[in-house]
């Protein structure tokens, strides 16, 4: 922020003085996200949840190999216990969340580059490229994309990285209707006109004039595409189709530890499905109040 | 409205003969169903073993070219012949008959929670709008949190718990255990006319709770958004102002309005509510389209998981058909033609 935009107006003709500092919207949204108690709690909740994820394994002693005895219960050796091979629940948490939360941040990412370019480009350029990308987001809506997934997943024997990948290739259909609509309307304004006039191409005027417009709805789809994510790849690897040993998630350790669910250590699923529930409901609620942080019409305090 | 449905029906046709195409080059990544058979047979037999193993190539049709291949189960298919099991170690069984069965099972199970989630989701949607930050809309917004963080595995194994305890009780107080938690009554429902609605209620109630618990969150955030919109829409007013009961405004002439995004929200999510039906049966022990699916892309058998996606595309593409039918029942703006 330069002092030429931080204009300080003040009147002088009044007998009271007083200054108005614009504010960058920037500022404006942090400081209403910062306002809303959930969502700062949400995204608390995520960053301790992601610093325990990557860093944790650098200070916790265990590793994830079966060293241990079975079934032990939790101790100051072992908080969460030990599972049935002798593996401390505590580090395979840690490795769980850690791979988990990665198939979520490249899911995310797939999903945006994907929906973002494939919907712009058909709300502007429209014609025979639109027709096209509806043909091929129908095509994608009917297929099963619990079969897709899991086909592949078997495939590259539950390869963590495959599982992402093909998870963002069948979730990105949602994300191109809405930028779609949102473009159709964004390039009859007039700031689509002038770039057109100034000479920029085609390709500029997307990127560069109308995709920006659309940062809020990209960056809330984006968040809550993490929680979606992280709770399609637990289902997927529930039934078995999804990530499988060496690699491992939060997925594959409910499908492991689902087995005890009638027995005294039953609560290894619980706990394993209680970092599930807090990495989605933390998401949620960050997507919810960025959501309504970015939102001008929300806004509490009238002008 | 005749011919938009029938247009509709032959571009269907056309993305239908497209998505058999994608899907049998899927099928195709699952690899070759007989090599782990041949290999057996192979150390079990060195010298023998190639004309066994090319029979079975050729029985499964697995011995010409791709396109081929495709022609001939598309040609099938078409015309009723959905193929057998491939697998050799296994008597080949008859795909059609196994995915109808398990489909009916399923189909049962979306519909029932889909309806039933949509209908509860419109109405509580409305009252929750209508009475907008009440005791009663914080409930729902919190349930509806709850359910869109919680795995549909989880709920349906939460369900499950309770539902064994429930029985518990049942058989404590002298009763039959009731609620079925694990196993699809492999020889349908018997007895009675009220001794199988019965059975069918104690089969078929945790697992539709549980695909209804998901749906009914998110249509009833739908339907409070669409209602708080169109509560604020003019015509609202006017009819207020015209001394029109409040029961009558919101229920005649706002929530006919508000029920429109709904139905687009149902139509989409169709395909995911198969899916959860496809854990949740998972979780439930039921021999449906989710076994089906886990057992047959296990056994690589390329057939069973092409009839899979094949019936799974017709079943939304009719659903979606239906939804647009839908629009012009609701919205008489709404001319498909």
């Amino acid at each position: 922020m330069t002092d030429t935009i931080r204009a300080k107006v003040t009147p002088p003709t009044t007998d009271r003085e007083f200054t108005v500092e614009a504010r960058s919207r920037g500022r404006v949204v942090f400081s209403r996200f910062a306002r809303n108690r959930t969502a700062l709690i949400g995204s608390i909740t995520l960053i301790i949840l992601v610093l325990f994820a990557f860093l944790g394994g650098l200070f916790w002693h265990a590793g994830i190999n079966p060293d241990y005895k079975s079934f032990e219960p939790p101790s100051a050796q072992h908080p969460f216990g030990t599972d049935q091979l002798g593996r401390d629940m505590l580090a395979l948490i840690i490795k769980g969340t850690q791979f988990s939360l990665l198939i979520a941040i490249v899911v995310a990412l797939m999903v945006t580059v994907i929906g973002v370019t494939l919907g712009a480009i058909a709300g502007y350029v429209g014609g025979a490229v639109d027709s096209l990308i509806n043909r091929l987001v129908e095509l994608m809506l009917i297929l099963p994309a619990i079969v897709i997934v899991g086909v592949m997943a078997i495939r590259f024997e539950g390869s963590w990285i495959m599982v992402a990948v093909f998870l963002g290739l069948t979730t990105w259909m949602t994300l191109t209707r809405v930028i779609r609509g949102m473009v159709l309307s964004l390039r009859e304004k007039e700031f689509v006109e002038a770039a057109k006039a100034l000479g920029a191409s085609t390709m500029r005027i997307i990127f560069k004039h109308i995709v920006p417009n659309c940062a809020d709805v990209i960056i809330v789809s984006a968040t809550l595409l993490i929680a979606q994510a992280v709770l399609f790849e637990a289902a997927l690897s529930f039934i078995g189709l999804g990530v499988r040993p060496p690699d491992t998630s939060l997925g594959l350790l409910i499908n492991e530890t689902q087995s005890y669910l009638p027995t005294a250590n039953a609560w290894l699923f619980w706990i394993t499905l209680l970092f599930i529930v807090l990495i989605s409901l933390s998401v949620n609620f960050m997507g919810d109040g960025l959501r309504d942080a970015l939102d001008p019409r929300a806004n509490r305090v009238r002008a | 409205m005749a011919r938009y449905v029938l247009r509709r029906l032959l571009v269907s046709v056309v993305l239908l003969l497209v998505a058999s195409f994608v899907c049998f080059l899927l099928v195709q990544a699952l690899g070759d169903p007989i090599a782990e058979w041949a290999a057996g047979q192979r150390q079990r037999n060195p010298n023998g073993a190639d004309a066994a193993i090319a029979a079975a190539y050729q029985r499964a049709g697995l011995d010409t070219p791709l396109l081929t291949r495709y022609w001939t189960w598309l040609t099938g298919f078409v015309t009723g012949d959905w193929g057998t099991t491939v697998n050799p170690g296994q008597t080949p069984q008859e795909v059609q008959p196994k995915i109808m069965h398990s489909l009916w099972i399923t189909i049962r199970l979306v519909l029932t929670a889909e309806l039933l989630a949509i209908a509860l989701g419109a109405v509580v949607g409305v009252i929750s709008a209508v009475k907008r930050y009440s005791w009663f809309d914080y409930v729902l917004t919190a349930f509806t949190f709850l359910m869109f963080a919680l795995p549909l595995f989880c709920i349906a194994v939460l369900l499950k718990i309770g539902g064994i305890q429930f029985n518990n009780v049942l058989q404590a107080n002298g009763m039959d255990r009731w609620l079925v938690t694990a196993g699809y009554p492999p020889g349908g429902f018997t007895g009675s006319f009220g001794n199988q609605v019965y059975q069918y209620i104690g089969v078929y109630l945790l697992p539709t709770l549980c695909l209804m618990a998901i749906s009914f969150a998110l249509y009833s955030r739908y339907e409070r958004a669409s209602m708080l919109d169109v509560l604020g829409a003019d015509y609202i007013r006017t009819a207020h102002a015209k001394g029109i009961s409040s029961k009558r405004v919101i229920w005649k002439h706002a929530f006919r309005n508000a029920l429109i995004p709904l139905v687009t929200v149902g139509s989409l999510s169709i395909g995911s509510a198969f899916a959860g039906a496809i854990i949740t049966e998972t979780v439930f022990g039921w021999q449906g389209m989710g076994y089906i699916l886990v057992q047959n892309v296990n056994r690589k058998e390329p057939y069973m998981i092409l009839a899979f996606m094949m019936v799974t595309a017709v079943f939304i593409i009719l659903f979606n058909l239906i939804a647009d039918i839908a629009y012009t029942l609701l919205d008489p703006r709404i001319r498909l033609d």
